[in-house]
């Protein structure tokens, strides 16, 4: 396939493997790259990438999972919205596995909810005009990949008219808990590999105070395997010149300025607000809520219902996964009690999910 | 977790269908062990090794390009026999039909039925057929039983892979679950995926014509795909199967749709494609053989089997090495 099989070349990645081979050779030290993107995770594993790292270096993974990093409670009031007559909740996929305190969407589902998955939020506007006398609230969760196309999907309602079409929102935005990792003084982070589609929407300059307040190197990186390796080799190079620069590695789609059109979108539609990061907690202004003009189409406002108190499952180590701190196999759940079958912990859920890839792909 | 749920995951033929057999169904309906699990029994009597397999399809939509409910329901009984290395026989059809359901379909579907049952030699000696009040099923479901006679005197099955194996698909993977999918959510798509949907016994005849004895396994990877019919013929065998993801034959426009929706091809249902687990000096001819076949022109190997482990890794396209599991939860749910 164009532009795929090209970046998926052995002998681009092997070559690139042999580079970051050279540039630590005599090193002991080891350095540590964090990736903040499920896309990342998972393509790390899926080619099995790490196999062919030195032991110099090792990738972690952090909170870049849209679904790993929203908290229990917003499960919870999707549970509830769904029981309510007349509503259909309609959500991306993964979204349908996650355990919420007591149930999650595919047990209602199996109950009788009506959960539709759609692979677009314009396809949830769609059901809602289909659906006048139903209510359809959409699972808005994700970074700023997804805010522009949900809040593209309330202008739409809008444009269209419709009173019965509600999004769930549950948006996070990135720069910010990379901060508060920088900031942890349990972890040291060498380097990180970031984001490539968030980075398409706000351009590289967000993660310039990573570079130079926390003198941590940062490379905008793609999403195939050769994207990642020459990714890593560009921070290893950083690593072993004592620099810390943001650079972009991506750059046949990230531009300078980002993605002006989406951008406005996001502000349109949507109001910077503290959010709280499963296993983070609250990190100040790193979400996205609807904005009060278009509170019509806010769930959490519009609909009233009651949710019940959130409980979070003994002995998950979800939080400390996500900070980068433990890695699956450490938690005391990982392949007993949690599983992708039966997951405990959103990390085993989501196809990004740090636990599930690890699970499913081994090493 | 409420374990009192069925859930649709239970259905996937991935890790929780495993569960569902081997916890509940398996222990209270027979107990047959899993080296015994495989895609039709093969029974014994007056002398004759007959093979006996059924199967329920509820595939949405009921028409898809390249196929429809009614050849697939056909073509799916018939490759559960062939995969024995049986000659599949005789045929039965039970319908269910949703009230309301349009006579021109159930025409058409009765049609492809017949068509798919001649192709493949079958005769469909019997049937039976319900109608349910509307909503209580989903237009039409069918369940095809088979019989085959198994002829050779050897044994295939999934507990007969053995160190230094190679592992042959006939083609390309992924087709059938992508263009019902396709189809079901209105993608629109530039080039056309057709379901490989295809009645295989002729297949697996050349097959052992050109290898005998030194077929060790036949199965055909349906629901769960390549990667959890792999990995239970690794744990029927206690054996190690090795993949090389650049030799996987993958249709470059069902290569892109997973791509762009986060599926797997490796996981993809596929509905006439088998993999044959062969002796290491059989394998030249039995491919050969299998490209001379017009459902196998994109056949290659694309692994082997290695001493314990029951488990399965692929050497990745860019050459590092990762771990293959069954499919865990629904992937795409009524694919057949």
């Amino acid at each position: 396939m164009k532009y795929q099989d090209e970046f998926r070349d052995r002998h681009v990645v092997l070559g690139l493997a042999a580079r970051i081979r050279e540039h630590v050779t005599g090193r002991t030290e080891p350095m540590t790259f964090m990736e903040v993107c499920g896309t990342h995770t998972m393509s790390i594993y899926q080619y099995g990438l790490r196999t062919l790292l030195p032991p110099q270096v090792r990738l972690i993974s952090g909170p870049g999972c849209p679904v790993c990093v929203t908290p229990n409670e917003y499960l919870d009031r999707a549970v509830a919205l769904c029981r309510l007559p007349g509503v259909i909740v309609a959500t991306f996929g993964d979204m349908v596995r996650v355990p919420g305190s007591t149930s999650s969407l595919q047990e209602e589902r199996a109950r009788g909810a009506d959960i539709r998955i759609v692979y677009s939020p314009l396809d949830a506007v769609a059901i809602a005009a289909r659906n006048p006398e139903r209510r359809v609230v959409f699972l808005g969760v994700g970074f700023e990949t997804t805010a522009p196309a949900i809040g593209g999907s309330i202008l739409a309602a809008k444009r269209q008219g419709l009173a019965n079409y509600f999004v769930l929102a549950a948006h996070k935005t990135m720069p910010k808990p990379m901060g508060v990792l920088s900031a942890d003084p349990d972890l040291k982070i060498d380097g990180y590999i970031c984001p490539a589609h968030v980075s398409t929407i706000t351009g590289p300059d967000i993660y310039r105070f990573l570079a130079e307040e926390f003198h941590i190197p940062c490379v905008i990186t793609g999403f195939e395997p050769a994207d990642v390796m020459q990714g890593v080799e560009m921070l290893v190079r950083q690593v072993v010149a004592g620099e810390s620069r943001v650079e972009t590695q991506y750059s046949r789609v990230v531009r300078p300025e980002g993605n002006r059109k989406a951008q406005e979108v996001i502000r349109e539609v949507f109001t910077p607000c503290d959010a709280p990061w499963r296993g983070i907690g609250v990190i100040p202004g790193s979400g996205l809520r609807i904005a009060d003009a278009y509170a019509a189409f806010d769930a959490e406002k519009a609909i009233s219902v009651a949710v019940e108190e959130t409980r979070e499952h003994a002995g998950c180590l979800c939080g400390e996964i996500l900070k980068g701190k433990v890695t699956p196999a450490d938690c005391p759940l990982f392949g007993g009690a949690c599983t992708p079958e039966s997951p405990v912990g959103a990390c085993m859920v989501s196809s990004e999910g740090t636990c599930a890839a690890a699970y499913k792909y081994g090493q | 977790m409420n374990k009192d749920l069925i859930l649709l995951g239970h259905g996937s033929g991935g890790k929780l269908s495993h569960q569902l057999l081997d916890d509940l169904i398996i222990p209270t309906l027979s107990g047959i062990p899993l080296a015994g699990q495989n895609d039709a029994a093969v029974v014994e009597h007056g002398g004759q090794r007959l093979a006996f397999t059924t199967d329920s399809y509820v595939v949405d939509p009921i028409f898809f390009p390249g196929g429809d409910i009614g050849c697939l329901a056909v073509n799916g009984t018939v490759n559960d026999l062939a995969m024995m290395g049986a000659r599949p026989l005789f045929i039965s059809a039970g319908l269910i039909v949703e009230e309301g359901f349009s006579r021109t379909e159930l025409t058409e579907i009765l049609a492809s039925m017949r068509g798919a049952a001649d192709a493949a030699g079958v005769r469909i000696v019997t049937g039976d057929t319900k109608v349910v009040p509307k909503g209580k099923a989903d237009r039409i479901f069918i369940n095809t039983s088979g019989i085959g006679a198994v002829e050779h005197d050897f044994t295939i099955n999934g507990a007969n892979a053995r160190a230094g194996d190679v592992v042959i698909i006939n083609g390309t993977i992924g087709d059938h679950g992508i263009a019902v999918m396709a189809r079901r959510e209105g993608l629109d798509l530039q080039a056309a995926i057709q379901s490989d949907c295809a009645a295989l016994n002729s297949l697996v005849a050349e097959i052992i014509a050109a290898g005998g004895e030194a077929v060790h396994v036949l199965r055909d990877p349906t629901r769960g795909g390549v990667a959890t019919t792999l990995k239970e013929i690794a744990l029927q065998s206690d054996k190690t199967i090795t993949l090389r993801e650049d030799a996987l034959p993958v249709n470059g426009a069902v290569k892109g749709v997973c791509s762009i929706l986060g599926l797997d091809p490796l996981y993809v249902a596929n509905e006439g494609k088998l993999l044959a687990v062969v002796a290491p000096e059989a394998a030249e001819g039995v491919l050969a053989r299998i490209k001379g076949h017009p459902l196998g022109k994109d056949a290659a190997i694309i692994g082997h089997v290695a001493e314990g482990g029951a488990r399965v890794q692929m050497e990745t396209a860019v050459g590092g090495m990762r771990a293959v599991e069954m499919l865990a939860g629904e992937q795409l749910p009524r694919i057949c």
